[in-house]
């Protein structure tokens, strides 16, 4: 099988659930005739027709309302956004209406949110933002944020499959940098299970999306340079976030940074601190740190952006501290 | 118009040499919405231009270095290097308010701004552009009908140019005209001729002259045409054959004010020449200045995300390792117990 990028992933695993079922349909801005911003759909609209790929008016909130109804009613909606920076716009019918649907009213919910999130694209405050914190704290939703272009197709599908609101982050920098070959057949990674993408002994390093490839980077680095044996965790899901992995890299090596490109207030690095805290204490030989962006509006220019945002070197330097510890 | 248009233009060339760091919107074909209305308020009315409004953004005293050097991501650009092309504003003298990516929410900002000069009673009024796409939203419908609700002294833009992005503007709404939506509104609702300059003036002042009689709100719809694509990076891959070419060989706004000048005012060719001579000038020297200013500072960019504190700290792991090992705090007796 030949390599494809993650953004073809992402295409292949929308076009084969559309084919599948066809209840699964899409709608979001430019996605049909123009094919996506990011050309994620390309080609679906000539293949399943306009009224399976649907081009909107400029109106997120909208969007997602129209999903949520169809959803309703045993469509399997996949709204895109066409960067995840405009979520926003649709918080209020995720938070308030989406993510209580079943709870509140048996109202079954299935549907998808995607979008192309992150940075390190010099795409300033608006085009590079990584929400997933602000939905991690509602209650009701599910979020995936997938590193690998198997683990994007996979997850994808599962997503599409799943019977609640999920809400799928898909990192721009990886959508043609990351190549992958997709295992043959109906190719599906279940949501909730994280990803060991490198086994290690002294030092764990928890973390997903686009810094996965910045921790194994940084893994290679203090191997060579240090004999460091570094373990490095994806998550590949936050919401649920798998314990089980989560508990079973602590108890491996003791010592754990978590690291997410997200600012770092608030951000999911301490709720998997605190699940360590409480889970396996016992097992830690250093405090959990944690790596993660600054607490700034992400800015345009490169040496402000570079600054924010955690590097490799940056996770070199914290394991290196963790290690001395 | 010839300062907006020879200004993009530049800024094309350097995107090319690739000195412009983000992407790059143009605003060809369509400089008279921005200009013509633009000219319809004082220095102490406000505006908030959208993507496509550079041109305002000039007539208002925007400089072009500023431009050049936002576009460049220079470390003296208006919001070193925080933002992107024309989102940047400026309070205090020029009057315009920085917008931001998410479509419509200047609509209610600007009804707030308004709302303010209302009730301290100054003799202010604002101006807010929108495209087609962001009628659709739900903050441009609550915008306006706040400041409509409020008879704030708004008049708000809606520059129709045929395109949000890749979608048509008859995919974006299925009314007939923009301007229409006014009606649901409650306020008076008009549609010009976008492209000529002298129009968009005409019908920008009186809305401006209402709202400054205390008449409210107006919906403007200016129709005009988008002739490059969402961004420089955009094919028009969905734009009918022939389409680009009519509007720019038969429908330019500077071709269209250029023959009145000449035609009606009285001005002669080299009249005419000498502007266009002045602004390429104007810009060359603006190119220099840009070029050579200094790249933004990595630290810089903790400072401004409060008033108190002035500066964000930086975060541990930017230290030296060995260090901060050292400098952790232990209590007394740590690591002796047995358990």
């Amino acid at each position: 099988m030949a390599e494809i990028t993650f953004l073809d992933a992402i295409r292949e695993g929308l076009s084969e659930e559309m084919e599948r079922d066809p209840n699964v349909f899409c709608l979001g801005e430019d996605i049909g005739r123009y094919g996506g911003a990011f050309k994620a759909t390309d080609g679906l609209q000539a293949r399943f027709g306009e009224s399976r790929v649907i081009d909107t008016p400029v109106s997120e909130a909208a969007i997602v309302g129209a999903a949520a109804g169809a959803a309703h009613y045993g469509m399997r909606p996949v709204c895109e956004m066409q960067f995840i920076d405009f979520v926003s716009c649709a918080y209020d019918m995720l938070t308030n209406y989406v993510a209580t649907a079943r709870y509140r009213a048996m109202l079954p919910c299935p549907l998808v949110v995607r979008g192309p999130s992150g940075g390190y694209v010099r795409g300033g405050p608006f085009h590079s933002q990584n929400p997933e914190a602000a939905f991690l704290h509602t209650p009701g939703l599910k979020i995936a944020y997938p590193a690998t272009a198997e683990d994007a197709k996979g997850m994808l599908k599962a997503a599409i499959r799943d019977d609640d609101p999920v809400l799928f982050f898909e990192h721009k920098y990886l959508y043609r940098r990351i190549k992958g070959t997709m295992p043959p057949g109906d190719h599906l990674v279940p949501l909730g299970k994280a990803r060991v993408a490198r086994e290690g002994t002294h030092l764990s390093i928890i973390t997903y999306a686009a810094t996965v490839w910045k921790a194994l980077e940084a893994a290679e680095e203090l191997e060579r340079e240090d004999g460091l044996s570094v373990e490095v965790l994806d998550l590949r899901s936050l919401l649920p976030l798998d314990d089980e992995a989560i508990v079973a890299t602590v108890k491996k090596t003791s010592r754990v940074l978590v690291v997410h490109e997200d600012t770092v207030t608030g951000g999911i690095a301490g709720e998997i601190t605190a699940r360590i805290n409480e889970l396996c204490f016992e097992w830690l030989d250093a405090p959990v740190r944690r790596v993660a962006a600054h607490d700034v509006p992400l800015p345009y220019a490169p040496p402000l952006e570079d600054f924010v945002l955690p590097q490799t070197s940056d996770i070199v330097r914290a394991s290196r501290w963790l290690a001395a510890y | 118009m010839r300062l907006t248009r020879t200004l993009e233009e530049r800024l094309v060339a350097l995107y090319r040499q690739t000195k412009v760091v983000g992407g790059l919107f143009r605003s060809l074909g369509q400089e008279a919405c921005a200009v013509g209305s633009a000219f319809a308020l004082e220095r102490r009315d406000v505006l908030s231009p959208l993507i496509r409004n550079l041109g305002s953004m000039l007539v208002k005293g925007a400089e072009p270095v500023e431009i050049l050097r936002q576009y460049m991501a220079k470390g003296n650009s208006p919001t070193r290097g925080r933002e992107l092309n024309i989102h940047f504003g400026d309070v205090v003298d020029r009057n315009f308010v920085g917008q931001i990516s998410h479509l419509g929410d200047m609509v209610p900002v600007m009804a707030g701004v308004t709302l303010t000069f209302r009730m301290r009673g100054e003799d202010r009024v604002g101006l807010v552009y929108v495209g087609d796409g962001a009628t659709s939203t739900g903050a441009f419908h609550e915008g306006i009908n706040f400041a409509a609700v409020q008879r704030c002294p708004l008049v708000v833009v809606v520059e129709n140019n045929g395109y949000a992005y890749s979608t048509p503007t008859n995919r974006q709404t299925a009314a007939a005209r923009l301007a229409d939506k006014a009606v649901g509104y409650g306020v008076p609702g008009v549609r010009a001729d976008g492209n000529d300059v002298l129009e968009v003036y005409r019908v920008t002042r009186a809305a401006v002259d209402q709202a400054r009689a205390g008449g409210g709100v107006t919906l403007l719809e200016l129709m005009t045409y988008r002739r490059k694509g969402h961004a420089e990076h955009d094919s028009q891959s969905y734009v009918p054959p022939g389409e680009i070419e009519t509007w720019a060989e038969t429908n330019d706004p500077l071709d269209r004010y250029g023959e009145r000048l000449t035609g009606e005012f009285g001005f002669d060719g080299a009249a005419l020449g000498a502007v266009d001579e002045e602004v390429r000038a104007t810009v060359d020297a603006a190119t220099d200045q840009a070029e050579t200013a200094p790249p933004c500072d990595g630290p810089d960019a903790l400072r401004g995300v409060y008033a108190d504190p002035a500066e964000m700290p930086v975060l541990w792991y930017r230290g030296d390792a060995a260090a901060a090992v050292t400098a952790h705090e232990r209590p007394a007796g740590w690591g002796t117990h047995d358990g």
